[in-house]
């Protein structure tokens, strides 16, 4: 047996255990990847959620530069804690609109007076149909929008203080 | 105190591991003769190990919930039976079998072994005693299973409905033991490469541990796709799911091993080959335990995912096999290969089989890391399903199976008789069958159709060994080729029939109305409400008929509480001719029920043939042995050694 090939299991399990070394390595991604993201935000028209804000059409997210678009309800619980980290987001100056879900009006005002407000306009889904037509399942959930209005990322769940990164660096790729 | 006393007995049995592995150093750097030392420690670790793994039992069997592991494995309203396999239906407790097997098999090796030279025994049982080692500190550092609970809670949490199947209590241990007997392959090729004398006596030592491994792997194998398919509910038998491939590689390779240690048994052939063989075997085993264990693939096997478990298994796999490829990278010059062969010769047939199971072996594990591979370079997500396995590795075993009609035909060295002659019979068959296939099922696939040309032809070739022999005067062994070959006959025909004859059908069916699949007729008769133990179901009574007579199956949909789970309980009735399999699915709202039927011809044989080719390992390792005692004459100079 020559002698390269007496090396050569040795190699097979060199380039093996690497293999292996960087699939540990690397957290399983989890992700689920929206089917929606590449496409245009459907065509929608929301009357407003509360009455100090404007209400939210698709045309308004189209504005030229990315904006995030946050899917809350005043009933729901993790909402609460997500929009102390959108707060955070709107002080780094990310432009925030948001959708209520199955909203009152005097609801998301008292929501927001408690808990603060770093929305720009909020449209009311009373229905839902918004919502389902974006392909969300739940509340929170929150999509990336470029400047010409097409989605570009969905997160599913409430957005928490070690998602921010994350968050800004998809803004920055979507401009 | 039972506990403490398994955990003591861990701790000194991994202190004496590595006194082995300090002895086999001085052993081969002095002259010291420490081979009576080195067996009697290898016999008290295997004693300890096998000490604290009673003690793991004990704790189970008495429900001792101050046990974390036993709290969080066991409820003592548990089946007896169940508390005792729940001690190895977890990741500790598995871990624990496994170095158990390992360090008893080094203790039977021990007070067995006397074929090797001293000093290939002595570095042998050192390896053995350093794999050991390994294991231990993993045990002792990572997974602890005798770590207690304070205060004690009352009763224990886990009460898995899965693993609550006598199939599944005993399958796991049995893979394992043959796992871990090929470690002593392993040891023994690290060994005789240490020392230098890879040799027909090592050949000779090394087979019957080979034999009894890959007898266990192959009920192992066949148990499990057993359950698989009366369990799972999807009428399959193998699904290239990467655990089972984990299993399935071990075995390729001890089956290669198995046919090349007899090359350098009888010829002192293939010397560099076989050692390989033997490391590499042993590795596959290693690299499933670390599939399953580390559930870097996704697969219904991969239990919880802990990096830091699959971390400390993977730097063991990569120390111990590095180890013993770079020694044979190091060494393997220096191995002198024994007479030579012509072309037509049984070492050629031997080398032949080698290759095909290698290239088969080299197909599985590509296509189990493949989906790794593809991540790691373009970040594509992707499975590797059965088109891949069954279109590469299907043909493949179809030549080996027509070679397995040669190669025991052949004569040592050279053969100089027209071996082809002798064939012509079985030939014939193979090729009346296939007409017969062309004949009456016009439209089968390609496949199938081979396979059952191929089965047929085997079935006749794999007896010819015998024909002109005094059926008393054939070796044992001989005997057990003959029925590991016909074995494999079997469960070819039952692969190529399920894949070619079986008739499937899905349908909405309300009470009352009936479904044909195959030459059944089945009526769906009434689904009425039942209970067991810890489950609720609905159970459809089916009346099922083929002209004559009727037969009622009843299949379940069961709801299982705690916890919450739903599982589809197949009804299964097996003819001599085939097996009917039916499942009874949801209901719809107009009020009808899925019910999914097969009628699987001859579905059977593929277990069969598991089972006669495992027997017919079985029976070669009895004539190996058997003739070994009887060849301890006084005159051999073997025992007149040892006497």
């Amino acid at each position: 047996m020559s002698r390269s090939l007496r090396f050569a299991p040795l190699v097979l399990l060199i380039l093996v255990v690497v293999a292996l070394v960087w699939r540990l390595a690397t957290p399983a991604d989890t992700t689920v990847s929206s089917k929606l993201a590449g496409k245009q935000v459907p065509m929608f028209q929301l009357a407003a959620g509360v009455s100090s804000k404007p209400g939210l059409a698709s045309g308004d997210l189209a504005t030229g530069s990315p904006r995030l678009l946050n899917i809350f309800a005043s009933w729901c619980v993790p909402c609460i804690s997500e929009v102390k980290v959108l707060q955070g987001l709107k002080s780094r100056g990310v432009a925030i609109d948001g959708i209520a879900v199955r909203d009152r009006p005097q609801d998301i005002a008292e929501f927001l007076a408690r808990n603060g407000d770093p929305y720009q306009r909020i449209g009311s889904d009373v229905q839902s149909q918004v919502q389902i037509a974006l392909g969300s399942s739940g509340v929170p959930e929150s999509f990336i929008i470029d400047g010409k209005g097409t989605i570009r990322y969905q997160h599913i769940g409430p957005i928490e203080p070690s998602d921010v990164p994350l968050i800004l660096a998809k803004l920055e790729r979507a401009r | 105190m039972i506990a403490e006393t398994g955990l003591a007995a861990l701790w000194l049995a991994a202190g004496l591991a590595a006194l082995q592995f300090l002895l086999m150093v001085l052993a081969l750097r002095t002259d010291l003769d420490l081979n009576r030392t080195m067996r009697s420690v290898a016999i008290v670790q295997g004693v300890l190990t096998l000490i604290s793994f009673a003690m793991l039992l004990l704790v189970f069997a008495r429900s001792d919930m101050s046990v974390a592991l036993v709290f969080e494995n066991s409820h003592s309203a548990k089946p007896f039976i169940y508390k005792v396999a729940g001690a190895w239906g977890n990741h500790e407790g598995s871990m624990l079998l496994w170095v158990t097997v390992l360090s008893v098999a080094g203790a039977f090796f021990a007070m067995l072994s006397r074929r090797t030279s001293e000093r290939t025994a002595v570095a042998a049982l050192g390896a053995q005693a350093t794999l050991a080692l390994g294991f231990y500190a993993f045990l002792l550092v990572a997974s602890n299973p005798f770590a207690r609970l304070f205060p004690a809670p009352a009763d224990g949490q886990g009460l898995n409905p899965l693993l609550q199947d006598p199939g599944l209590a005993f399958h796991p241990p049995t893979l394992y033991l043959g796992y871990v007997g090929l470690s002593v392959a392993f040891s023994l090729a690290v060994g005789a490469l240490l020392t230098g004398e890879v040799d027909q006596q090592l050949a000779r030592a090394m087979r019957p541990w080979v034999l009894g491994a890959w007898v266990l792997l192959t009920l192992g194998i066949t148990a499990g796709s057993y359950w698989a398919y009366y369990e799972l509910g999807w009428g399959g038998y193998w699904f290239w799911d990467p655990v089972e491939n984990a299993s399935l590689m071990p075995w390729l390779a001890a089956t290669a091993l198995l046919h090349s240690i007899n090359v350098l048994a009888a010829r002192g052939a293939l010397k560099a080959w076989t050692m390989m063989l033997a490391v590499v075997a042993f590795s596959m085993s290693m690299v499933g335990t670390f599939l399953v264990r580390s559930g870097i693939l996704t697969s219904v096997h991969a239990f919880a995912i802990d990096p830091q478990r699959g971390t400390f298994l993977l730097a063991l796999l990569a120390i111990y096999v590095g180890a013993a490829f770079t020694l044979f990278a190091v060494r393997g010059a220096s191995l002198k290969e024994g007479a030579p062969f012509e072309l037509v010769s049984r070492e050629t047939g031997l080398v032949i089989n080698n290759l095909l199971l290698s290239v088969i072996l080299g197909i599985v594990f590509l296509g189990t890391l493949y989906p790794l591979i593809v991540e790691a370079i373009s970040g594509e997500k992707l499975s590797v399903g059965p088109p891949y396995f069954d279109a590469v590795a299907g043909p493949l075993a179809l030549i080996l199976a027509v070679l397995i009609g040669v190669g025991p035909l052949l004569s040592w060295r050279r053969e100089r008789r027209p071996v082809l002659t002798r064939l012509i019979v079985p030939a014939l068959i193979g090729v009346t069958a296939l007409v017969i296939t062309i004949i009456l099922w016009p439209e089968m696939r390609v496949l199938p159709r081979l396979g059952l040309s191929v089965a047929a032809y085997l079935a006749t070739a794999s007896v010819l060994p015998l024909i002109g022999r005094n059926p008393l005067r054939t070796p044992v062994a001989t005997w057990g080729m003959v029925a590991a070959h016909a074995g494999i006959a079997v469960a070819l025909a039952g692969i190529a029939a399920n894949a070619g004859f079986t008739s499937e059908r899905l349908a909405i069916v309300k009470p009352g109305e009936t479904l044909a699949v195959g030459p059944w007729t089945v009526q769906l008769h009434t689904i009425e409400p039942t209970a067991g133990q810890n489950w609720t179901a609905l159970e459809g009574e089916l009346r099922a008929t083929r002209g004559q007579g009727v037969v009622v199956l009843k299949p379940q949909t069961r709801y299982f509480s705690d916890p919450s789970m739903e599982t589809n309980e197949a009804a299964i009735r097996t003819f001599w001719n085939g097996q009917l399999y039916t499942v009874l699915g949801k209901s719809d709202p107009s009020g009808g029920w899925q019910l999914r039927l097969w009628w699987k011809p001859f579905v059977t044989l593929i277990w069969a043939g598991g089972v006669l080719i495992a027997f017919g390992g079985a029976l070669a390792l009895l004539g190996r042995l058997w003739r070994r005692r009887r060849a301890q004459s006084p005159h051999d100079w073997h025992s007149a050694r040892y006497a």
